[in-house]
């Protein structure tokens, strides 16, 4: 597969280490008073959807980028690359 | 023998002899020769045996789909079984052999299984073998073992090497036939970059077979042309004797070159290279395979394919038959007979399943409508036909021609299926192609010459247009020859078995069986009758036995459908995809800073992930590693050691919120470390496991230095990235690994102090209350040059970490050594560091396995209530945290002269040795020397309660058991008094 | 129809022309007692030990596409019961035995082949990792042997011993592990099933499961809608987009385990050589072919094929331990997609729903589960209760904290 990484262009997927689903950037508030079941739910369970899928892959032999992927599980194609950072920030993360 | 086949013309230089032997027996052939062609100049028309029954098997193809004529060829180590003759370029000095039988070839004794056929049918090895028992192992499975299989491995290693490369073009062309080559000049003439790949040693593809015109001239003067053209062009890549073999995805291809299978000798060159193809776009263009017709006994030798047996005449001025008879579904089938008679070949007679008119005049030969073969007769080389209406033809070679295939293969490798084309009686490639490909020529269903050129042509100014460049030029014409194809895929009037498979010796009959006893899909039928299994992958068997089906089964054949079409085109050897990672470079060694000093010093070394460590450095008169060991082990407790622990990962992390990043990745507190201090951290995944363990420390305000195992030096790095830019983006922290970096040594022992103290420049205060336990900073050594001091221990004694860049890590470890010398200070290796880690009850990778949590390791005070970190929320789950959840602790030997065993189970005394009942395991043990016996770490339940209890240690692998007394894991100092004097 | 030698003897002399269909292919019946999502290797067996060990006949195994064309089709073929965990190694040596006595069982021959299987270990603290796996074995009634280098190199001559990166130092056996032809397990299981009165009903696709007031009460289908009081979904590889239907998430993810055979070749391999060091493993089939695989490609798909680095790397491990067999060609490679799951473990249990039951999370080491998932999964159907060596296989234990953990990898599905 050839990863389109936004800063360095076209790479093979080759060149990243895949960690799995996107919503593991949406880790819970260890506070929050169902932080159990929360971070269960963060930790665990997983959509797995046939078809699009953000995902996170990281540019290991490369600048060390973390990226959200957006990839079609049935046929692999990949309609959007983001800085994860970016995709962080965007849903609320911070600090 | 000599060339009794022979004719004149053909593209082989008669002006070069080569010799080279079929089962020792000395043939000769030419240059432009394959073995094939080769082997029917010479006569030899038997080279083979089947699979299952032994049957005498002739050359059938002349392509890489050939199911029959496959040999042993060169000998010694690069004896390679299962070669195909048919594309076997010849050189001087080649030997083969035939594969597949017991005795000489002509008189195989395992021809004996073909009486045995009735009871041999689909499947029949489902339905016995099943009593007694214990002979399946024994006596059944061996001796099918035995018999199956089809060539021989030598047993020897693979003398030769293999070269990867990666290549990127705007337009891959696969297939250098007419509609590739037609698409490859004009993509070349438009200036885009192209690799034009074939998998034959002469470009041309079938323009090399027939006697077509294109342009006006010869098709193999066209293609000769074509070629040179492309070969003069800077933005083409032409490679020969190169398979596309496979259609990866956003458009990587997998292509194999022979470099040097057509030498008799490589000379040092690599044999083959895999390459990988990143394409913008494709064009494949892998033309068509032509199928052969099932009737009874059509697998003897001199039954041929009628485009092989043009083939051999055409192209390689061979004639595989004095008297060849031709019978053909088709008006394709009626080119061999003509091109045959207007070589002077006789052709003997033509017999057309249809009903029509002659296609064209065939001087000598009869024209025998409606009828068809139903049995041949010639045990170890064709002697006659006999057709449905009973009438017996004389011939020593039958060409068959069934209809075309279209090479649809790549265009299904990301599992797009084909349509069926009742026109053409054939699959075509479907509407879900690869990503980027464009379908051209008989590979696509443009199964006349004209049009395959017109479509190489336009498919390739498609593609060039999606590349936003404009096509030049236009399409070569020729023009389209007669093409009428009936569905006619078996003699129903055949009584003796009419074969499909002729690798895996599939019949008619078969494919009725199993349609029979239920296996309709048709990966069902593949998989029951293993049609389409074989080297060839069913490439002139699978739509013939899938037609069979239909027709059986009453449906059409679409409804049927096709198995799906794997990786690779063709095989592909084992040592090709493995390239050069091999032997002693199947992974790079990653060296220690002071590596030459350790091996000029008598170190033996140990693979550690992938480095290289010290494991211990052996003194003459030692009597074995324990000897080395105990006394580098002793020598550092007593006086002082050093060791090189370069390989534990090394990450620097600076910026204003450093702290409470580090504060959140570890599960101990971070906050308030202040600047010159090291402190020890647990790392948690976040499912609340124990990771990684380390020391951080704090340089200066903004500036931490951190330490992870060796093992998981990548991974924590990994990890942290993640932390910081998909969890917490919002802080100043920044990270960078300086693992290479830094050269570091632990110096460790009573004399540390006065080692370090002639080494680091005399500025930096080294008193205990100076520079006191977990102190850290940064110092000059040697008169000035910069490094990084730490006061920390692993040993448990005195001990230092000092930091180096790394390239003067080698001349450092002399420095410490000669320093040291009035110590007698000893180097020490990875085994004396574990000894003196073990004696001190740190864990380390037996104990951090990734299944044991703060609480096992006796480290659960380490896990911060008060703040979130990494693995905190999840580590309370209750399982988690059971009463009698396992505890690291210590072990030693009731028997103190035993030895321990590490991967033992605990069981409790009295009770019964059964899994219900353990306790835990032994995770690591060493001899101590300083003890004077064995000792052990390991987890068992309650275990921080058990001290002084005795339990069994068993290790019914080694038919062992011991008692074995629960201690504390700190075997040495437990107060820790020496790392803090 | 009773397979047996005779018979063939009398089918070969009459022209093999009286052979009868393995399996009916009954039309479905508006309601059964038990349907059971899924015609692979798991489902089959689950409907066999429903119908010969529990009584339940009135059950019915809805298939997709053609039986056995998920991973049963496509796997590497082997067996063992080397784990080191009470909750998986009770399991799989109760499998184990069950492979031991199923041809005779069920009548059929699917070729179970205890040829061995043999770790290879490098370093000692694989060997001492190995020892400890090898005495959880051993202590579960399993065998194991540790095997020095010296007895690999009497046994093995061919693997590389002098010149590997990682230098061979043992290995531990299980010579009761081996391999076993695949699809005819599928095969037999159905023959047993379909004789007992199950239907198995094939090209008929699971669109919509029926739940009222949190009651399973059938299935939407391809080929109509069926009642039924329990409803069994098993479709390892599949599970996350039928658990869907239902509105589940599992802790699973969908993976790709690519496979390869060589050419066929006369013999080489005694038994299954696994090469963990470097992703390899491998094996011979009964025609000749050298069976090997290595490791996931490691991204979420469920696309039953790979891409070329895994192909190279497995090929690199296979040459790093055996350079006999470079000249041999791979002849055919395929993938087919895994149920990750979140510990390395699978899941046999109840769902939320009365009545619906969850079957998968195999990874790729569903083959060798075969006999004891189907006869476990059909206790479960038929009592309301695990069995015995099946009890830790909940799909709460991630929420309780139990891990069945073999790796050591968490949660992270593509590193099990």
């Amino acid at each position: 597969m050839i990863i389109n990484h936004p800063l360095l262009g076209p790479r093979d997927a080759a060149e990243f280490v895949y960690l799995g689903d996107a919503s593991l950037i949406d880790r819970p508030d260890w506070q929050d008073p169902d932080a159990a079941e929360k971070f269960y739910e963060y930790g665990y369970l997983r959509d797995n959807p046939a078809g699009q899928h953000q995902e996170l892959w990281y540019h290991e032999q490369g600048d060390r980028s973390w990226l959200v992927v957006t990839r079609d599980t049935l046929s692999h194609e990949i309609t959007k690359v983001e800085l994860a950072r970016d995709v962080a920030k965007a849903r609320g993360r911070d600090k | 023998m000599s060339q009794i086949n022979r004719i004149d013309g053909g593209q082989i230089d008669r002006s070069k002899l080569l010799s080279f032997t079929f089962n020792g027996r000395e043939m000769h052939g030419h240059p432009g020769d394959t073995l094939a062609s080769a082997l029917l100049a010479n006569g030899q028309i038997l080279v083979g045996r089947s699979f299952k029954y032994h049957r005498p098997r002739g050359i059938l193809t002349a392509g890489s789909e050939e199911p029959n004529a496959l040999v042993q060829l060169r000998s010694g180590a690069r004896q390679e079984p299962n070669t195909r003759a048919t594309v076997t370029e010849l050189f001087d000095g080649l030997t083969a052999t035939s594969q597949n039988h017991r005795g000489p070839l002509e008189f195989d004794l395992m021809a004996v299984t073909d009486f045995a056929s009735p009871f041999l049918s689909a499947g029949f090895y489902y339905k016995t073998f099943m009593w007694p028992r214990a002979f399946w192992e024994k006596l059944y499975e061996p001796a099918i073992r035995s018999s199956a299989g089809l060539g021989r491995l030598s047993m020897q290693d693979d003398p030769d090497h293999y070269d990867k490369g990666f290549l990127h073009c705007d337009l891959l062309v696969i297939g250098a036939g007419p509609s590739g080559l037609a698409a490859a000049l004009t993509a070349a003439r438009s200036g885009a970059r192209v690799i034009l790949a074939d998998e034959d040693f002469t470009p041309g593809g079938r323009l090399n077979s027939e006697t077509l015109s294109v342009d006006n001239m010869a098709g193999a003067d066209w293609a000769r042309m074509a070629v040179a053209e492309l070969a003069s062009l800077p933005n083409v890549r032409l490679m020969t004797r190169t398979t596309v073999y496979g259609a990866y995805d956003h458009g990587t291809y997998g292509a194999l070159e022979r470099c040097t299978d057509h030498l008799a000798d490589s000379g040092g060159k690599p044999r083959q290279v895999l390459w990988r193809i990143y394409s913008k776009r494709a064009v494949l263009a892998a033309g068509a395979t032509e199928r052969p017709i099932a009737f009874g006994n059509n697998d003897r030798p001199g039954v041929m394919m009628a485009s092989a047996v043009r083939t051999y005449v055409n192209r390689f001025g061979v004639a595989p038959g004095k008297q060849v008879a031709v019978f053909t579904n088709n008006d394709d089938g009626w080119r061999t007979a003509a091109d045959l008679a207007a070589r002077g070949v006789s052709v003997v007679a033509i017999i057309d399943s249809r009903d029509k008119p002659a296609v064209c005049d065939v001087p000598g030969a009869r024209h025998i409508r409606g009828a068809a073969v139903k049995d041949t007769v010639g045990r170890k080389a064709l002697k006659s036909v006999t057709l449905t209406d009973g009438q017996v033809i004389p011939t020593d070679c039958l060409a068959v021609s069934g209809g075309w295939n279209p090479n649809v293969h790549l265009t299904c490798h990301q599992r797009g299926r084909p349509n069926w084309r009742d026109d053409l009686q054939a699959f075509v490639p479907g509407d879900s192609l690869p990503v980027g490909m464009q379908v051209a020529g008989a590979a696509n269903g443009a199964m006349t010459l004209g049009a395959a050129l017109a479509e190489g042509h336009a498919q390739a100014a498609r593609q060039l247009d999606a590349l936003g460049l404009t096509a030049k030029g236009s399409a070569p014409q020729a023009e389209d020859e007669p093409r009428d194809c009936a569905g006619f895929w078996h003699v129903k009037e055949s009584a003796k078995r009419a074969w499909v498979d002729l690798q895996n010796d599939v019949t008619v009959k078969d494919i009725k069986q199993a349609n029979r006893e239920g296996f309709r899909s048709v990966e069902l039928l593949k998989r029951y009758t293993t049609m389409g299994m074989a080297t060839d992958q069913g490439k002139t068997s699978n739509i013939a036995g899938l037609a069979i089906l239909a027709e059986d089964a009453g449906k059409p054949i679409p409804e049927v459908g096709t198995t799906i079409f794997r990786p690779p085109y063709t095989p592909i050897p084992i040592g090709a995809l493995a390239g050069r990672a091999r032997g002693k470079d199947f992974r790079p060694y990653r060296l220690t800073p002071s590596h030459k000093w350790a091996s000029e010093n008598g170190a033996t070394f140990v693979e550690v992930g992938n480095w290289l460590r010290a494991q211990w450095y052996a003194r003459p008169g030692e009597q074995g590693w324990r000897d080395s060991v105990d006394r580098e082990a002793l020598q550092t407790r007593q006086s002082v050691g050093i060791c090189d622990v370069t390989t534990l990962g090394k990450i620097d992390i600076q910026g204003r919120d450093a702290a409470e990043f580090l504060n959140r990745v570890y599960s101990n507190a971070f906050l308030k470390l202040p600047v010159g201090k090291v402190r020890y951290g647990l790392m948690l995944r976040e499912d609340g496991i124990a990771y990684d363990d380390g020391t951080t420390a704090r340089m200066s305000e903004n500036h931490y230095v951190m330490t992870t195992t060796t093992a998981n030096a990548v991974l924590v790095f990994r990890r942290l990235e993640f932390a910081r830019q998909c969890l917490w983006p919002g802080l100043d922290v920044h990270l960078i690994s300086t693992t290479d970096g830094w050269a570091q040594f632990a110096v460790a022992g009573p004399n540390a102090r006065n080692l370090l103290r002639k080494v680091v420049d005399e500025a930096h205060d080294l008193s205990n209350e100076g520079f006191p336990f977990m102190a850290c900073g940064e110092v000059t050594v040697c008169g000035g040059m910069p490094a990084r001091l730490f006061r920390i221990s692993f040993s448990g004694e005195l001990a230092y970490e000092v930091a180096v860049p790394a390239r003067y890590g080698n001349s450092m470890m002399d420095v410490l050594m000669e320093a040291g010398r009035e110590f007698d200070a000893v180097p020490y290796g990875t085994e004396a560091l574990g000894v003196m880690r073990i004696e001190k009850g740190h864990a380390a990778g037996n104990e951090l396995n990734g299944q044991t949590t703060a609480l096992n390791l006796g480290l659960g005070g380490m896990v911060s209530q008060k703040k979130d970190c990494i693995g905190q929320t999840l580590s309370k789950r209750p399982e988690m945290n059971r009463d009698d959840a396992i505890r690291l602790v210590g072990f030693r030997p009731v028997d103190r002269s035993k030895k321990l065993i590490a991967g033992s189970h605990f069981i409790t005394k009295g009770d019964e040795a059964i899994m219900d009942n353990d306790q835990g395991w032994m995770s690591s043990v060493a001899y101590s020397p300083s003890l004077g016996h064995s000792i052990g770490l390991g987890f068992i339940k309650r275990g921080h309660e058990r001290m002084g209890e005795i339990v069994r240690a068993m290790s019914p692998v080694h038919d062992t058991e011991m008692e074995v007394e629960i201690v504390s894991a700190h075997f040495i100092d437990p107060e820790g008094d020496r790392l803090r004097g | 129809m009773r397979y047996s030698a005779l018979r063939i003897l009398r089918e070969g002399l009459t022209g093999n022309k009286g052979w009868k269909p393995v399996w009916r292919e009954p039309d479905p019946k508006p309601d059964y007692d038990v349907i059971i999502i899924g015609g692979g290797g798991h489902g089959l067996a689950t409907a066999y030990y429903l119908a010969k060990e529990f009584g339940v006949r009135n059950v019915a195994v809805l298939e997709k596409g053609w039986i056995g064309s998920g991973n049963v089709g496509r796997n590497t073929t082997i067996i063992r019961s080397n784990y080191m965990l009470p909750g998986n190694e009770h399991f799989y040596e109760m499998s184990l035995k069950l492979w031991e006595g199923l041809e005779q069982d069920f009548n059929y021959n699917a070729m179970v082949s205890q040829r061995s299987i043999l770790n290879l270990f490098h370093s000692d603290a694989q060997r001492d990792a190995f020892v400890r796996r090898g005495n959880a074995m051993f202590l579960a009634g399993a065998d194991a042997e540790l095997a020095d280098e010296a007895q690999l190199r009497r046994e093995l001559p061919f693997l590389d011993f002098d010149n590997a990166r990682f230098p061979i130092k043992g290995g531990l056996y299980q010579r009761r592990g081996g391999t076993v032809r695949h699809d005819a397990v599928a095969w037999g299981y159905a023959r047993g099933a379909d004789s007992r009165g199950v239907d198995i009903i094939q090209n008929c696709e699971v669109t919509g499961i029926d739940v009222e007031n949190g009651v399973v009460r059938g299935v939407q289908t391809s080929r109509g809608p069926i009642r039924a009081r329990k409803v069994a979904m098993c479709v390892a590889g599949s599970s996350g987009r039928v658990a869907a239907l239902a509105g589940m998430r599992l802790p699973i993810e969908s993976h790709v385990l690519q496979a390869f055979v060589s050419e066929g070749l006369k013999p080489v391999l005694p038994g299954v050589i696994t090469f963990g060091a470097g992703h390899f493993y491998v094996s011979q089939s009964d025609k000749g072919g050298l069976v090997f695989g290595g490791d996931i490609d490691g991204y979420n798909t469920y696309a039953q094929r790979g891409n070329l680095p895994v192909v190279e790397d497995v090929a690199e491990g296979g040459m790093a331990i055996m350079p006999i067999i470079g000249r041999a060609r791979l002849l055919r490679s395929w993938g087919g997609v895994m149920d990750m799951s979140m510990d390395g473990s699978p899941f046999i249990d109840k769902t939320h729903i009365d009545g619906l039951y969850f079957n998968g999370g195999w990874c790729y080491g569903g083959f060798k589960a075969t006999p004891a998932s189907g006869y476990c999964y059909a206790h479960l159907l038929a009592r309301d209760v695990p069995h015995p060596v099946a009890t830790e296989m909940r799909l709460d234990r991630f929420k309780r904290g139990h891990l069945i953990d073999e790796k050591g990898q968490g949660n992270q599905p593509n590193l099990h």
